[in-house]
């Protein structure tokens, strides 16, 4: 496993609150012609490509297929699809080059929360016996992680306002956000979080690609190499874990090598204002790490692009020089159960 | 190839584990039923649940159980919880795929030793409906997969002149070896190729008999490096190739009855193996053959009979548990379908052949088996080759 492996190029669309006039594949095209364009390659010379979708959200078995039309696979190519966030699928290419099947990877996922009700949509992911026909909603089980912080001292109603702002204040340079500038705290939406502390629900998508060694410096001026990354699982029942912690993220940082040496910035995948807190506090992060310059999830969470967005976001800032060593997280299912940390450097 | 490439680590099947399936498990949970089939592969390979570093996942679409990324509620129940768990999703081939990203993690050094497991528990919906796609999306009464497939099926017949007793002898066939299986959904003691042949027509040429079941089942596999067989109490399964691709779904120039992707996925596996003639290099096949007429095509897609020749193969009692190419001697798709889970039954049962351990439908000498899963509008291919000897290179 010595593979040098490289982000090379990122795209992403504009994160929009509904897109009823386009598909999820006339949504997706324009990202995948610009990841492409950014590094002259054509889909048939890339090695591998893999996509993270949820059919979920579009309401409708095999929504993925359609997408993979979009892509051209014509001739025939090595190609997969994770049931998860992009983040995973990325993690997917990266194995796949480093086991050197491949030296460059096409990455890309996608999300349209538009079609449904997100709040409702997402409860479907909880036990299905005993905790879904409930219907707690993403909101309300967030709203729990963060009351838990707020008893433990961990922060407050203030603080998590300030967290939002600052935000959506970064996302005024990011011409792709959603929510931008001064957006108001708002009423509470399920106590104690308020709509500013929450994620706009939106439609979007993002693609990056992959290369190894040689490959990533003939395709990039400066490349984003992977230099750690890896992800870890908690316990789906919210009763068994400590709300106000997050040991798969601390965990997934220390195996991708976060801990080694200090990182400058880090692109969270944190949907709420809270969230924020408790992976600063997971990933060891003080106030010298600039966190989600690009506004972060609060600013555009398209579901199951956002955490590639983060691995693609960290990766662009190297790339333009504004970043050597980065981190980026992202994460799956309810109160951040699950978590992928990614270490990026550039060469100096 | 970039120089830093190193070589891979070689990846062997140490465990093994299936559920008896049946249609309906009403007496498990999804996280019962697919702790079952994982602790069976651990118990196989005489491993715990400790010693297992990461968790590979895979099903067919959501829809089917009504549960939106069930690695996440399953993550307790797999022994997942402070570990990588990934969730792969390619349409039917998806067993298969799960199976090669596990293997993914083990020959790039990743992980030493990884669970992958795939399952379906179709009971808790319908699947025929969640295979149906709703309108605008595709032309109304489409009727699930069936009803996709039996186009290409008369195509192949008009292309290759093929008999209309074919379906019905791959079918009978098939029910017979999964009398052997005591894994197999279907056990029809009372098979005969006249009732078979009588059972009625769905969607022409497809008979009942000719179809799948809509099963519940889960089958796991424990997957190591060259220590961790050292290791294993039994004989592993070493894969000496493994390969996915795909194709659009549909366009002008697609070839439905056989397409290129299966082709070019069979023709990657073959070079990684180093198999020249698969015909005769290879002893036994799991195939993916969810409708009876899909063996012949697929016979000459995989590269085992020329282009309008497999019906020949399947004819003569070639692919028969006793002939000279046994297909599917667990009794395959045909007889066991949890959608999620048939590609990797498929895979496991080949490994499973080279290990010797098949037990009653054990193809005396198995050396070499492919394992082989579709999905998709015939657009998505996975497959692997196995050998009871590690590879060479």
């Amino acid at each position: 496993m010595t593979r040098d492996v490289a982000i090379v190029a990122f795209a992403q669309s504009d994160h929009l609150r509904r897109t009823d006039e386009l598909s999820e594949v006339e949504m997706l095209m324009p990202v995948l012609h610009e990841v492409l364009r950014r590094t002259g390659l054509q889909t048939s010379d890339i090695g591998f490509t893999c996509s993270g979708s949820a059919d979920y959200l579009a309401g409708r078995a095999f929504s993925f297929t359609m997408a993979l039309d979009g892509v051209g696979a014509w001739p025939p190519i090595s190609e997969s699809h994770v049931e998860m966030d992009g983040a995973w699928a990325l993690y997917e290419a990266w194995v796949k080059i480093l086991t050197g099947d491949a030296d460059t990877a096409l990455v890309y996922a996608y999300g349209k929360s538009s079609p449904g009700e997100l709040r409702d949509v997402l409860t479907r992911q909880l036990d299905p016996y005993y905790v879904a026909p409930l219907w707690p909603d993403s909101i309300a089980l967030a709203a729990l992680q963060a009351q838990a912080l707020i008893d433990a001292g961990a922060t407050d109603e203030p603080a998590l306002a300030g967290i939002a702002a600052r935000s959506r204040a970064a996302a005024s340079d990011n011409p792709h956000a959603q929510l931008k500038g001064s957006v108001p705290p708002g009423d509470y939406l399920v106590q104690p979080l308020r709509t500013g502390d929450c994620p706009p629900i939106g439609d979007g998508a993002a693609a990056v690609i992959l290369a190894a060694g040689d490959r990533a410096r003939e395709l990039c001026d400066r490349p984003a190499w992977i230099r750690g990354m890896d992800h870890r699982i908690e316990p789906h029942s919210l009763g068994v874990r400590d709300l106000t912690d997050s040991p798969s993220t601390r965990l997934a940082a220390e195996r991708a090598g976060a801990f080694d040496r200090p990182v400058d910035t880090a692109e969270l995948h944190a949907p709420f204002s809270s969230q924020e807190v408790v992976l600063r506090a997971a990933l060891k992060l003080d106030d010298r790490v600039r966190v989600n310059p690009s506004g972060g999830a609060l600013a555009a969470n398209p579901v199951m692009a956002a955490g590639l967005i983060r691995l693609g976001e960290a990766a662009a800032r190297i790339h333009r020089g504004e970043s050597d060593r980065a981190l980026a997280h992202a994460t799956s299912g309810p109160c951040l159960q699950q978590n992928l940390v990614a270490v990026l450097e550039g060469e100096s | 190839m970039s120089k830093a490439a190193t070589s891979k680590e070689c990846v062997a099947v140490v465990g093994i584990g299936q559920t008896k399936h049946v249609a309906a498990r009403r007496d498990v949970s999804i996280a019962g039923m697919v702790r079952e089939a994982a602790r069976r592969a651990l118990q196989d390979a005489d491993l715990t649940w400790s010693d297992i570093d990461a968790v590979v996942i895979g099903k067919a679409p959501d829809f089917f159980e009504g549960l939106m990324m069930p690695e996440l509620y399953l993550a307790d129940a797999l022994g997942a919880v402070g570990k990588p768990m990934l969730r792969v999703h390619t349409a039917g081939s998806v067993g298969g795929s799960t199976a090669l990203v596990a293997s993914n993690l083990v020959a790039a050094r990743v992980h030493s030793t990884v669970l992958t497991l795939a399952f379906e528990k179709q009971s808790e919906s319908n699947a025929m409906w969640g295979l149906s796609l709703p309108i605008p999306f595709q032309q109304p009464l489409l009727a699930g997969a069936g009803g996709f497939f039996a186009p290409h099926i008369r195509a192949y017949k008009r292309r290759t002149g093929a008999p209309n007793t074919v379906g019905s002898v791959v079918a009978y066939k098939d029910r017979r070896n999964a009398l052997k299986n005591p894994y197999a959904h279907l056990h029809e003691h009372d098979i005969t190729l006249e009732k078979v042949q009588a059972s009625p027509m769905l969607w022409d040429p497809i008979r009942y008999s000719e179809t799948c079941p809509s099963s519940d089942g889960a089958c796991a596999m424990i997957l190591t490096d060259r220590a961790g067989a050292a290791r294993a109490p039994r004989p592993p399964a070493w894969m000496h190739g493994g390969a996915m691709r795909s194709e659009p779904t549909m366009f002008a120039g697609k070839d439905f009855v056989s397409p290129q992707a299966g082709k070019d996925c069979a023709a990657d596996v073959y070079r990684q193996a180093g198999i020249a003639d698969p015909r005769r290099e290879i002893d036994a096949v799991e195939m993916y053959v969810p409708f009876s007429w899909y063996e012949p095509m697929w016979l000459e897609n995989l590269g085992f009979a020329a282009e309008g020749e497999g019906w020949k193969l399947t004819e003569s009692g070639v692919t028969e548990l006793d002939g000279d190419l046994p297909v599917n001697p667990s009794g395959g798709v045909l007889s066991t379908n949890p959608i999620g889970a048939s590609g990797m039954i498929r895979f496991a049962e080949a490994a499973l052949q080279v290990r010797g351990l098949a037990g009653e439908h054990q193809v005396e000498g198995a050396r070499k088996a492919l394992g082989h899963a579709y999905g998709g509008g015939s657009q998505f291919f996975s497959m692997w080759l196995v050998g009871a000897e590690p590879p060479t290179t």
